[in-house]
């Protein structure tokens, strides 16, 4: 069995986060403006059923559907389920109860939370009223949740804060709505990489050979890209090698780390059979060349960790370049 | 048109977690090889793959280019993949077959759920406007859904436990199964509650898995496997998105995709994709199978489901009890999206 | 049994901008269908199946959105696939649709791709960096460039070449009134003055990232006879992938899309395919694609796709006009730029360029790729009907 078996895949948290901006048209825009005014629209079908929230198009017909009518914000649970601990972003804070909720004057049902308490306090049949927003902005989270209207809960949930806003012009109405999506993954490295991960952690160039081809992968694969089998057999190599092709960022953008103009190359390592992305500095940007020779310029050894990141850079050795005949089949 | 069978099937071992990839290499290379000694067939000899997944399972846009390396894709292949469920890229591979553009097809779909929360993930399959932004999680959906057949008297917790019970006694059998035991509706009616009205055992687990099939045309099945598994009908249907405009406890969509594939009350056995007690009543009456069908021998989705490649699970244990001799005629139907927003009936016969 | 004809019925797309902040997604999508039925005269009930294509669902942020747009898309109670092959999604939708009729299960199918990146960023999606990944700071560009620097290596190619195919779409795209950028005024020299922003690629020489989308309507053999002035016929279709990365892996003029196209070529029954197909929708979104490209294609030999494009063979009157539409440079909705450029070559044959239109155009090719140059997507398309 070989180290890269016995040893746990490295992992590490992988956050995705975005505030998505999500522009509304002109049904959906009717919805939510009215909402500000906590009011709620529904759209008439070709059938004649009143769809709440309204839909762009008939859900038989396909049609685009522009009939508006006013419904009540209080209505009948038709169904519901109990969410005993919540999850970021949904409305409540505490145990609720999401329910399908068909409003006065509506023919369809609503999706949303009901402040119940517990889940003796809710049923199918249930007369519900919206709980409105301090300060509605536009978003179905105008409705912080539904209450009974029998006996509506004596100390109301606290309300999530209300969701972000794009800007407009004073007096307009609301044409983009703000969705916040953020996710919270488990990101796991292969066995393979793992282990190159490992060996750059110590400095370490760690490839591995395909048993298939033959061919020097690094970082090694879980499966060799022509074969479909891993790679195996580890190879040690040298932090030296040759800059195949490169392109010279010029263009300045978000996130950004060096100041232009500096350059992006692949490398390719002695002994390797792929090259891969990296920068090149120690030399002006104008003076890399298809060819040129590099070696890293590796980090202090104490802020070294399972990354590539370990090599700052690539600086010219000073060797004559290597011919073109010697990388072309790389390019 | 060319007829289409499948000569072959391999599953991972359906797990709650495992330390490989999101993009499935690690469970996809010994299931290929799997297909490829089932079948005598190899990598050159496959005229089409395609593959179904997502990159909301993964955490990551483009996660399945990278599954392509498990293939050995060079030289370059025909290849196709849905962000679907893998059922899904076997329509597609059907009609590659079906056309006559090629006489073989590899299928393959992978997820890693353990990856993310998946109820939580799978709140963005809702409208994103006026849904979604309240992150209805998937097991809140199901639950309303559930309640409303317990409410009307379409069936009642015993009947859903009596499913549950069932799937996890013939899990017993399955080696692949994640969740499997010798219990009884009575004993699993004692647990709790855990998202009213829904207990634990109505609700399939996180699975991570990954799932292959082999397809080729009738005439070249039959060369490669003693009884190929031929697909006499394949159909699928999607429903309104609208929760609240649809009756939850009906599915229309897999009663038109069933009547299509023609699966009529000549049945031995069905593998139904229904990752919640419910959602099985609710298939099976779509489908309008007697009580003579025998319903996921494999122990279906409740012990075990795999995202985007459960669905290509019940084809293939549906194929399996063909190409093993068990049965005559089976059928398989495949879900995708909230409260059986969408499915796919295939029927397979032996040819 | 063979395959059955196919044909492209009738085309339509949206306006493409920056932001389409107009319009929801559905609004968005349903302004190309609604073209694409009008112009192939076809209502919703006869559509038998709807087949959806996008690049990431992470560009929206919502998972499988095929699901939500079923309303807007007529597509409840019918069958609905979602196709995604990276940047070639656009093409290669369209050949999910084509073989639902090819393989005779379907007469009439609608095909729709979009992106409406503007719900978040497209930029932002695609710079996601999983854990233990290095950033190397190279930008959205940084990809390409130095592929493009391989490929003036290699063929020798004069500098200014990729400012001519830069000039030349934006000026034919200022002829497509659906076009993002529209710059009549556009030259050679004005794109060799903007700024250099991956060495070897300029500003003006990059696509822009739109909001859009991009509908057919695809029928069968008796629905492409009923076309008035006739419809787009499908000779031939070609789908190739490799991996994204591997060792010796030709990145200039990838293996998967000499096959595609040699493939495509032998099935349409094309020895020739520069004197033999009147104009070509390229997926062009660097300039000097266009070049790799028509040596990828088998336009040229290795080496000599240049050529072709200094001597303004790609222009509008030339003997091989590329992107007459203005192409990915002018208009560039991700998921849906694929299959503009099918649409855009089904129109020329169906005489339904408007002012782009290449006189006498009866064979066309469209053509897209994806992801490291590794997915391909390809179709001819003819006025004729396939063996007539």
């Amino acid at each position: 069995m070989t180290a890269a078996e016995t040893e746990t895949p490295l992992s590490a948290p992988l956050d995705v986060g975005f505030d998505y901006t999500r522009s509304v048209g002109p049904v959906l825009g009717r919805f939510v403006n009215a909402l500000r005014e906590r009011r709620v629209l529904g759209v008439r079908g070709d059938d004649g059923r009143v769809h709440v929230p309204p839909v762009e198009y008939d859900p038989a017909t396909a049609r685009a559907l522009t009939e508006f009518t006013d419904v009540a914000d209080e209505g009948t649970v038709e169904s519901w389920s109990w969410v005993a601990e919540p999850l970021d972003g949904q409305p409540l804070r505490r145990p609720f109860a999401w329910a399908l909720i068909r409003l006065d004057g509506a023919d369809t049902s609503l999706l949303h939370a009901v402040d119940a308490g517990s889940p003796a306090g809710i049923r199918t049949g249930m007369r519900v009223r919206a709980r409105w927003a301090d300060e509605p902005v536009g978003h179905i989270r105008d409705i912080v949740c539904f209450v009974s209207t029998e006996s509506p809960p004596g100390d109301p949930a606290p309300a999530p804060a209300p969701p972000p806003v794009a800007d407009r012009a004073e007096g307009d109405p609301v044409s983009t709505v703000i969705t916040p999506i953020h996710l919270n993954f488990l990101h796991s490295a292969s066995p393979e990489e793992s282990r190159y991960l490992r060996g750059l952690a110590e400095g370490k160039l760690l490839g591995q050979r395909c048993p298939a081809c033959g061919k020097v992968y690094v970082p090694p694969r879980g499966a060799c890209p022509t074969d479909g089998v891993p790679t195996t057999d580890e190879v040690e190599l040298p932090d030296t090698g040759t800059v195949t092709t490169f392109c010279i960022v010029n263009v300045p953008f978000l996130g950004q780390r060096l100041k232009p103009p500096y350059v992006a190359a692949y490398i390719l390592l002695d002994g390797a059979d792929i090259a891969f992305l990296h920068l090149v500095l120690g030399c002006e940007a104008s003076e890399v060349r298809m060819g040129l020779r590099v070696r890293a310029s590796w980090k202090p050894r104490e802020q070294f960790s399972t990354t590539l990141e370990n090599i700052a850079h690539f600086e010219p050795t000073g060797e004559p370049d290597a011919p073109y005949e010697s990388f072309a089949h790389h390019l | 048109m060319t007829e289409v069978a499948v000569v072959g099937f391999a599953q991972s071992p359906n797990v709650r977690r495992t330390q490989g990839t999101t993009n499935g290499v690690e469970m996809l290379v010994p299931i290929f090889t799997e297909v490829f000694e089932q079948t005598g067939l190899s990598t050159k000899d496959i005229g089409f793959w395609c593959s179904g997944s997502s990159d909301y399972l993964a955490g990551r846009a483009f996660s399945f280019i990278a599954a392509v390396d498990a293939i050995g894709a060079f030289p370059p292949i025909h290849e196709s993949h849905v962000e679907m469920d893998a059922a899904w890229a076997l329509y597609e591979a059907w009609l590659k077959i079906r056309m006559g553009e090629v006489d073989t097809a590899l299928v393959y779909g992978f997820g890693k759920s353990s990856a993310g929360q998946l109820r939580r993930v799978l709140a963005l399959q809702l409208d994103p406007y006026v849904v979604a932004p309240l992150w209805p999680d998937s097991i809140s959906v199901a639950g309303i859904q559930a309640r409303m057949g317990l409410d009307s008297g379409r069936w009642s917790e015993q009947d859903l436990a009596e499913v549950a019970a069932r799937s996890r006694r013939d899990a017993a059998g399955n080696p692949f199964a994640q969740v499997s035991g010798d219990t009884d509706a009575a004993t699993l009616l004692d647990a709790p509650v855990v998202a009213d009205p829904l207990r634990a055992h109505d609700i399939a687990p996180v699975t991570d898995g990954a799932a292959v099939i082999v397809l080729a045309s009738a005439e070249r099945a039959r060369d490669l496997v003693e009884r190929p598994a031929v697909v006499t009908g394949i159909d699928h249907r999607v429903d309104s998105p609208a929760l609240g405009s649809r009756d939850l406890t009906r599915s229309p969509s897999t009663e038109l995709a069933g009547r299509a594939a023609g699966v009529g009350t000549d049945v031995d056995i069905a593998e139904l994709h229904a990752p919640f007690t419910h959602q099985e009543l609710i298939v099976r009456d779509a489908l309008g199978l007697g009580d003579g069908v025998r319903v996921n021998p494999s122990g279906g989705a409740l012990t075990g489901n795999p995202m985007f490649s459960a669905g290509l699970v019940r084809i293939g244990e549906a194929a399996r009890q063909i190409l093993a001799g068990n049965a005559r005629r089976t059928v398989a139907h495949a879900t995708s999206g909230p409260a059986l927003q969408q499915n796919l009936v295939a029927v397979l016969e032996r040819g | 049994m063979a395959k059955q004809l196919a044909a492209v019925l009738g085309t339509g797309q949206t306006h493409h901008r920056a932001k389409r902040t107009d319009v929801s997604m559905p609004g968005l999508l349903r302004e190309a269908v609604d073209r694409a039925l009008a112009d192939a005269q076809v209502d919703w009930p006869e559509i038998d199946a709807v087949v959806l294509g996008k690049a990431p669902d992470m560009f929206e942020g919502v998972m499988m959105p095929e699901l939500f747009l079923a309303d807007a898309l007529g597509a409840n109670g019918k069958p609905l696939l979602r196709v995604h092959t990276a940047g070639s999604v656009g093409g290669s939708t369209a050949l999910v649709a084509a073989s639902l009729i090819q393989a005779g299960v379907h007469r009439k199918v609608l095909t729709v791709a979009f992106e409406k990146q503007s719900e978040s960023n497209a930029m932002w999606a695609l710079s996601i960096l999983p854990p233990f990944q290095m950033p190397v700071g190279a930008g959205a560009g940084g990809y390409f460039a130095p592929h493009v620097r391989s490929y003036l290596r290699r063929s020798g190619a004069p500098e200014h070449v990729g400012a001519i195919v830069a000039a030349k779409d934006r000026r034919n795209g200022a002829l497509n009134p659906f076009a993002h950028l529209r710059q009549p005024d556009i030259t050679v020299e004005s794109v060799r003055a903007s700024q250099m922003l991956w060495d070897p690629i300029r500003y003006d020489e990059t696509c822009p990232s739109s909001d859009g989308a991009c509908a057919m309507v695809l029928g069968d053999e008796s629905s492409g006879d009923a076309v008035e002035g006739g419809a787009a016929w499908i000779h031939a279709t070609a789908m190739r992938t490799e991996p994204t990365t591997f060792a010796g892996r030709d990145q200039v003029n990838p293996q998967a899309g000499r096959d595609a196209a040699a493939a495509l070529w032998k099935e349409a029954g094309i020895t020739d395919p520069l004197s033999q197909v009147d104009t070509a929708e390229i997926y062009v979104p660097f300039s000097w694609f266009e070049p790799m490209w028509l040596e990828n294609l088998g336009f040229m030999a290795e080496g000599e796709g240049w050529k072709l494009t200094e001597a303004g063979e790609t222009a509008l009157g030339g003997r091989l006009p590329v992107n007459p539409s203005g192409g990915v440079l002018s208009s560039n909705p991700i998921g849906a730029s694929g299959m503009l450029r099918f649409s855009e070559a089904a129109k020329q044959v169906m005489g339904r360029a408007g002012d782009y239109q290449v006189d006498g155009a009866r064979t066309a090719l469209g053509h897209a790729y994806g992801g490291g140059s590794q997915y391909f997507s390809m179709w001819v398309v003819g006025s004729a009907k396939p063996g007539s």
